[in-house]
């Protein structure tokens, strides 16, 4: 058994879900309430990581975080490192890949929660912020758990994009479905075995345990 | 507007878009007095009332309240909804589902300190009669019930102007006459100016002090209820208000009666000159089947309506509605079919403006 791909992993889906739901839920709710011109089309952008193949997908960020382009030089200048090959670079691309797992439930659990009850809460006299915590946070839960959830559980599997980015370095870009797919190319079957159950088992639990938060949140206010 | 708006207590209106949803309006309404905003579905009430709650912006327009001014296109000048002192009563209730009762209300009292904010609730919750019930989630407790949390919300923040949205749509006949009844024994203790949007006239003029009759964004007649009611401005505000009997004729050689199909009718209303095509009701309390009258009528339907009794009948092409007292057996008592006379008194007839 892989540890150390099985932390990084772990690690990886953590921070990816940290640092991508607040902008999910930021950006969920703006689609879910602003009526403009042309959302179909940045839904169906934001909605691209679900139907591209991860290797094209890997490719492009492969493409964008080398030495050649200006988003890899950025980072060069700023950080002193590369964005290839890093635990950074692969953090980067799941949060991107990761957008319409994090967005989508966020979006429909706001667009659920109607518009009178945000009118309410401005007649109430609370400012925007007061509102998003106290009424629509609240209201919106179980869209913004299955959001994490499900960013965790894609993470914890992504292979392509994580393997073009980021290589197999141990420590720094192996997770574990890499080390999976290692141990069965050095014919290590048990290695593969145990680690695919591992993962399997961390799947099921999350998924069952937001299937029965939701369901209980979901209960609460009908 | 002139100055004198800004200074003038209470509350006052005047709105002006031609779309997406037509308003040519202007009205005010004075501390502790019920304004009832009638008209039919589309005519434009509710965005009125959304407009003073700052959910909506009209084109162009101007609001104030007591000394605040919330909105002044002409000077770009904007309040936001959650920064204007209101109460607004929405249809649908709009409670906070998964706050109780006591949440509901403390959460609209963001101003006071939070020390105060649970007593004040609970007091606003038994003024509502709602004692015993803070604990409970809106979907716990009944319609009627809701509707009292609501109440008690839009209260909450000690508003400048409360706003009520077909308040008592949502409930069935019996909790709304209670509900209206609570309501007028709190109008007692409001010194704030009401504006409440309706459809039901009858709720206007149980609740309201004065109404303003609402058709395609422009107000065709404001006035105390009784007023309106028996001097409609022109047919289409008779129509609203629901009067019967609306019909056209024109101005007799002598200007002292009506023409209506051959019929002359007498009246002491001031009439426009011979020959003019003008518009006038028969109040259907005051006109009488009687015998000896002078105009031929065919009784189609009698309709005991509690106290009083409807009749229908046919008058060459139109048909007359008469409300007459159910006790009054001789004047009520005509079975379909009866061929008769009646008379049209003077009193009877209401002449109004044309249609503009």
């Amino acid at each position: 058994m892989d540890w150390q791909a099985l932390w990084l992993s772990l690690r990886l889906g953590g921070m990816t879900v940290v640092i991508l739901m607040p902008i999910a839920i930021l950006v969920g709710r703006w689609l879910a309430v602003t009526p403009i011109r042309g959302k179909g089309a940045l839904e169906a952008v934001l909605a691209l990581p679900l139907v591209l193949p991860p290797t094209v997908f890997g490719f492009y960020l492969l493409v964008a975080f080398g030495q050649t382009n200006w988003v890899g030089q950025t980072w060069r200048v700023i950080f002193g490192s590369s964005l290839v090959f890093s635990f950074e670079g692969i953090l980067i691309a799941s949060i991107i890949v990761n957008i319409p797992f994090a967005v989508q439930p966020v979006q429909r659990a706001f667009e659920a929660i109607g518009p009178e009850l945000r009118e309410a809460a401005q007649s109430c006299g609370l400012s925007f912020w007061r509102g998003l915590w106290r009424i629509e946070l609240p209201l919106a839960w179980p869209g913004i758990l299955t959001g994490m959830v499900l960013t965790f559980a894609h993470t914890l599997g992504e292979f392509g994009v994580v393997l073009m980015v980021g290589g197999s370095i141990p420590g720094e870009t192996k997770t574990v479905a890499i080390a999976i797919y290692d141990r069965v190319q050095a014919f290590d079957d048990q290695g593969a075995a145990i680690m695919s159950a591992v993962l399997l088992v961390i799947s099921l639990a999350t998924i069952a345990l937001t299937f029965i938060l939701t369901r209980r949140l979901g209960r609460r206010y009908d | 507007m002139t100055d004198h708006a800004d200074h003038a207590p209470g509350l006052s209106v005047s709105l002006r878009e031609n779309a997406p949803i037509p308003l040519d309006l202007a009205f005010s309404v004075r501390p502790g007095e019920v304004f009832a905003l009638v008209g039919p579905s589309g005519s434009g009430k509710s965005t009125t009332l959304r407009s003073i709650a700052g959910l909506y912006r009209p084109q162009s327009g101007r609001i104030t309240s007591a000394n605040d001014c919330w909105l002044d296109t002409a000077s770009k000048h904007y309040v936001a909804a959650n920064r204007r002192r209101i109460g607004l009563v929405f249809q649908s209730y709009a409670l906070f589902p998964h706050l109780d009762a006591l949440a509901n209300v403390t959460e609209a009292m963001g101003d006071r300190p939070r020390s105060e904010r649970h007593d004040a609730a609970m007091a606003l919750l038994a003024r509502v009669h709602l004692d015993g019930l803070e604990n409970r989630l809106p979907r716990q407790i009944s319609g009627g019930q809701q509707q009292r949390v609501a109440v008690a919300r839009a209260l909450a923040r000690r508003p400048d102007v409360l706003l009520l949205d077909e308040p008592f749509a949502a409930v069935d006949r019996m909790t709304r006459t209670s509900l209206q009844r609570e309501l007028i024994g709190l109008r007692a203790d409001l010194d704030m100016p009401v504006v409440l949007v309706t459809h039901d006239l009858d709720e206007a003029a149980r609740l309201a002090d004065r109404i303003g009759v609402l058709v395609a964004g422009k107000l065709l007649q404001t006035g105390n209820v009784a007023d309106v009611m028996q001097h409609p401005v022109c047919p289409t505000v008779a129509r609203i208000i629901g009067l019967p009997n609306i019909l056209t004729g024109i101005v007799t050689q002598t200007a002292d009666g009506i023409d209506w199909n051959g019929q002359i009718l007498h009246t002491d209303a001031i009439l426009p000159l011979p020959g003019t095509n003008i518009s006038f009701c028969l109040r259907p309390d005051a006109l009488d089947i009687d015998p000896k009258g002078t105009i031929p009528v065919t009784i189609m339907e009698r309709t005991v309506l509690g106290a009083i009794c409807e009749i229908r009948l046919a008058v060459q092409d139109d048909i007359l509605t008469l409300h007459v007292p159910l006790r009054d057996h001789d004047r009520s008592d005509y079975a379909p079919g009866t061929v008769t006379n009646l008379a049209i008194p003077a009193h009877a007839i209401h002449v109004m403006a044309n249609d503009g």
